[in-house]
């Protein structure tokens, strides 16, 4: 292993270092609100670990920029690819993890002491995430997602009442049987290609069709569907979102929001790897996969959202509907080549899109998370009901929800309503039009049920009269999403960028 | 002589949300906030008469003037620009917004709940729609489209009567299903191998790759979904049941934009989109539009005549005039080369007489039940004696409604039946009937309300006061003066209609 490895891992040292520091810690500090600095110190040391990293890709340091895929000879050569698509992904985790710890400083005194515990959970669960998006080989994938499940399992019943047990022992055995499958699947694919890099696979598949079905083989059909659902899990698409709404209802709020962004994140950026790298010359079948995975997640999640009374149940099928909006962006890019009409350029739409969305969405879900921990943790209650006249109580929490719920259904001038318009093109480029459609009537379906959270707290009268009050991390937290809510909706030309220029570091895109 | 004058449209458009900014920053208390929304909704009237007078009549004259343009954002897959302008079928309705939104803001003088955040509702509107009648930017007009939801959505909910957050609703729920229609249309404009471009000056222009060939979507359904969202604002029956609801139950400043100034984004839309960019398909299809339009005068005509809630009665009202429009539009439907610009500006005229007459309707309205605790006809009588001013407003804005000659009803009404006659004369003598059962419930709403023996418990009731009268006389001067010299809006409109006629006369 040279220094050059070392300077690539970086990141993710720092990250996991940084976690058993805080075990150590633990034992020593009596102030547990020093440990929530030393976390946050670990995150900004791999996020500044990541820029050094990022501006050496794009050449600015002098050098001729990190090789694409595999970092050169050595025992990391094909498990990990440190390009720009995975940097991007690091800086999405790590963020995520940083306001989700700032936002939870208020919720901790819940958790009995187990601050250290908490931490360092979070710290290895985004160590797993931030793998997960550089990993490029079979094994790295599983053991990355491994490392990603685990400690959230343990993060959700961090709460150790009954609601919070519950939850972490199903994320545990439906995680489980999910991983399994996929499992099943890579021993497939391994026995089919004889190499469990991505790149040695998508050799392999070149080869001539055995059996006349999608993909050439049976064993590679199977072995795509089993892959799928593992990361459909991760996504929380339908038909493996069951664990969602106990998990998000039971689990710690912070560790909710952490699920609902990191996590999902993490698990497009594998799937975006494997699909794009691993199958690029397949897209066409398991595109159409992706679109009826989309239309059956929108569906489902909306509908089911509208009955909701908990704000934690709704925020957690609304995340399914999402899964599925940023599913469409995966099944676009697929269409555009099948039908061979575009140039090249235009190919990156769909990828693009779907990070961009993931940005986007981040962005707004952290904002209504973040507010939804501050009032839980003073209210108590997590029933809509109890929302009633919030905006007399804190019109700053009030407003910054509002914001949130209307960027979720895709109002603009907010991250989501660029996000929606990015995929939708993407969508009607590559001739699915139809999924475009089902995405759009979608979007209005589930206006009403967030517009029904923004009218009991306004319109209602007040079920009680105190004033909620917050710490300042806390609205440093909301403050600095809100901000980025807004920035993505009114000058998104940044971050297009960004994402046009991480995903070009996909083989299997824009050939 | 142009106005070139960079950023006044930008000024015009954003004043009104700066200066809601600024009433909830600095409206310590109600008195402040109200003189400064005042003077904010006046100042930007100052702005819209700057550029209304300073728009171009001449016949060399550029299309699109004042234009404000940048780009918004452009990366390699999706782009946008920032474009504002006016030609000759905005810049009246920029005047027509600035002038009821002053009238709004007069109009909700005497609200005392969160007096503060119902002016600033009420400017952000104002902004939203002036940025609706001023984008050359398809996505930019989408963006001020959606924002406009939220404020009516709040003034109705927060400040309206009766099942106000159910009326809302209701609101909410038609307009976002019809915008989510042109979203789908405007992405499937914007990914069509030959335009990728949301620029509309470029797709208002002869040859502008609108064409059958290479669009994501075919034009015909591109055009339907268009349709689809405008005509559920404009309202067109039968997708106008959330209007009654929504006007009766939202204040008396919340019905004014809404009637005078949401309502026109329709009519706008048909207009500028529908007729600007799928010409032939209105021709096409001009007969549905006849067909709407002609139900809608009459059924509105005739549900107007049975309501006994004089709000209710004026919002329907409302369907049977702004189904004028489509009749107007469907004007189009005659042989090329045959086309005058008659029906066309009609259409446009409407848009613009119904908002100052149904502003007034709303705003009188808004007074007598202010006053008399009660809308119900029956119960109302011999309010003249006690309100004259009241009256008289009711009275002007009634008979300009039912066209009177010299008021701007007149104008309107018989520019869409001139036009209209040549392309479908049997229904056009349909809808003129709608106007004669206009005379029938204008005439005897004010008999049964304001004429008639006194009542006995209106003797304590009081004319308009001071500040409640400067809209009134505002909004009857411009019906009187747009009825006695109509060339000061027509001369305008015709400018802005002139590249679509000719278009369809095949020039």
């Amino acid at each position: 292993m040279s220094s050059y490895d070392l300077y690539l891992i970086s990141p993710y040292l720092a990250v996991a270092g940084t976690g058993l520091l805080v075990v150590l810690l633990d034992l020593v500090f009596r102030r547990k609100g020093l440990l929530a600095g030393v976390a946050l110190a670990g995150l900004a040391l791999g996020l500044l670990l990541t820029a050094v990293q990022a501006r050496d890709s794009l050449g600015l340091g002098g050098g001729s920029g990190l090789p694409n895929l595999a970092i050169g000879p050595g025992l990391l050569a094909a498990s990990l690819a440190v390009d720009r698509f995975a940097l991007f992904f690091n800086v999405l985790v790590l963020a995520a993890a940083g306001i989700v710890i700032l936002a939870s400083v208020d919720y901790l005194e819940r958790m009995r002491g187990n601050h250290g515990e908490f931490l360092a959970l979070l710290l290895f669960s985004a160590t797993g995430m931030m793998l997960l998006s550089a990993a490029a080989e079979l094994i790295t994938i599983y053991i990355a997602l491994e490392l990603t499940t685990l400690p959230l399992a343990a993060l959700a019943a961090l709460l150790m009442d009954r609601n919070s047990s519950e939850a972490g022992l199903k994320y545990l055995i439906v995680g489980a049987i999910s991983s399994a499958l996929m499992l099943y699947g890579m021993a497939l694919l391994f026995g089919f290609a004889g190499t469990t890099s991505v790149e040695g696979i998508a050799a392999a598949l070149l080869a001539p069709a055995q059996q006349p079905v999608p993909f050439g083989s049976y064993a590679v059909l199977a072995a795509v569907a089993l892959l799928l659902a593992g990361f459909g899990f991760k996504i929380a698409a339908v038909p493996f979102q069951m664990w969602v709404p106990d998990v998000y209802q039971g689990a710690p709020a912070p560790v909710a929001a952490f699920l609902s962004v990191a996590s999902k994140a993490a698990g497009f950026a594998v799937l975006l790897r494997v699909f794009y790298t691993g199958f690029g010359d397949f897209d066409w079948h398991w595109g159409a996969l992706a679109a009826g995975l989309a239309a059956a997640s929108m569906t489902v999640g909306n509908l089911v959202a509208m009955s909701q009374t908990n704000i934690r149940r709704l925020l957690g099928y609304s995340t399914i509907a999402h899964a599925g909006y940023i599913l469409i962006g995966v099944a676009a890019v697929a269409g555009t080549s099948a039908s061979q009409a575009s140039p090249g350029s235009l190919t990156t739409a769909g990828p693009s899109s779907v990070l961009f969305y993931l940005a986007a969405y981040v962005a707004a879900n952290l904002t209504a998370f973040v507010a939804v921990i501050a009032i839980s943790s003073r209210i108590a209650s997590d029933r809509i009901s109890d929302y009633a006249g919030l905006v007399q109580r804190s019109p700053f929490l009030a407003a910054a929800l509002a914001l949130a719920l209307a960027a979720l259904i895709g109002i603009p001038p907010t991250s989501l309503f660029i996000a929606k318009l990015y995929v939708f093109s993407a969508a009607v480029h590559s001739g699915l039009a139809w999924l475009a459609l089902v995405g759009v009537i979608n979007s209005v379906v589930s206006a009403y049920y967030y517009i029904k959270v923004i009218r009991v707290m306004f319109l209602e009268p007040p079920a009680a009269q105190e004033r909620i009050h917050i710490s300042p991390t806390v609205w440093a937290a909301l403050a600095l999403v809100v901000a980025a809510t807004l920035w993505m909706g009114i000058a998104p030309a940044a971050m297009l960028g960004v994402a046009e220029g991480a995903v070009r570091a996909l083989s299997g895109v824009a050939r | 002589m142009g106005l070139e004058f960079p950023g006044l449209l930008t000024a015009t458009v954003f004043l009104p949300a700066a200066g809601a900014l600024a009433v909830l920053a600095l409206g310590r208390n109600d008195r402040t906030a109200r003189l400064l929304a005042a003077l904010v909704a006046l100042a930007d009237l100052a702005l819209a008469v700057l550029v209304f007078a300073g728009f171009d009549r001449g016949d060399g004259a550029a299309r699109f003037q004042m234009v404000d343009r940048f780009t918004w954002f452009s990366a390699q897959t999706l782009e946008a620009s920032y474009i504002l302008g006016v030609d000759g079928l905005s810049a009246p309705l920029v005047l027509l917004t600035g002038l009821l939104g002053l009238c709004a803001v007069l109009a909700s003088w005497h609200i005392t709940l969160r007096v503060r955040e119902h002016y600033m509702w009420l400017l952000l509107l104002q902004t939203a729609v002036m940025g609706v009648f001023t984008s050359l930017d398809l996505l930019l007009f989408f963006l001020f489209w959606e924002v406009e939801l939220l404020p009516m959505y709040m003034l109705i909910a927060t400040w309206g009567g009766g099942r106000r957050q159910y009326s809302a609703m209701k609101f909410l729920v038609f307009t976002i299903l019809g915008s989510a229609f042109m979203l789908v249309a405007i992405v499937a404009i914007f990914v069509s191998p030959d335009v990728g471009t949301f620029d509309m000056t470029r797709l208002l222009a002869p040859g502008s790759g609108l064409s059958q060939a290479a669009l994501a979507l075919p034009l015909s359904a591109l055009f339907w979904l268009f349709f689809l969202a405008f005509a559920i604002k404009l309202p067109t029956w039968p997708l106008h049941t959330w209007l009654p609801d929504a006007h009766t139950d939202a204040p008396t400043a919340g019905s004014v934009m809404l009637a005078g100034v949401l309502l026109k984004m329709g009519g706008y839309g048909l207009l500028r989109i529908n007729l600007g960019m799928f010409p032939d398909q209105t021709r096409q299809f001009a007969w549905i539009l006849i067909a709407l339009g002609v139900i809608s005068v009459l059924y509105g005509a005739v549900v107007t005549l049975r309501q006994t809630d004089l709000k209710r009665l004026v919002a329907y009202s409302s369907v049977s005039h702004m189904g004028l429009v489509l009749v107007g539009v469907a004007s189009v439907n005659v042989a090329q080369g045959q086309l005058t610009a008659a029906g066309l500006n009609g259409a446009a005229m409407q848009l613009f007489t119904h908002g100052t007459v149904t502003g007034l309707l709303f705003l009188a309205v808004g007074l007598i039940y202010d006053k008399a605790h009660t809308r119900y006809i029956p119960d109302l009588g011999g309010l003249a004696g006690r309100m004259p001013l009241v009256t008289i407003a009711f009275l002007v804005a009634g008979l300009a409604s039912l066209g009177l000659p010299g008021l701007s009803g007149f104008v309107s009404e018989l520019l869409v039946f001139l036009g209209a006659f040549r392309a479908f004369p049997w229904a056009t003598a349909l809808a003129v009937l709608g106007i004669i059962l206009a005379a029938g419930y204008v005439l005897w709403m004010a008999e049964r309300t304001l004429f008639g023996p006194g009542r006995e418990r209106f003797a304590h009731l009081t004319d308009a006061s001071a500040v409640e009268a400067i809209p009134l006389v505002l909004l009857m001067a411009s019906i009187l003066a747009v009825g006695l010299y109509p060339a000061m809006l027509t001369g305008v409109f015709q400018a802005g209609l002139a590249p679509v006629v000719a278009a369809l006369n095949g020039g």
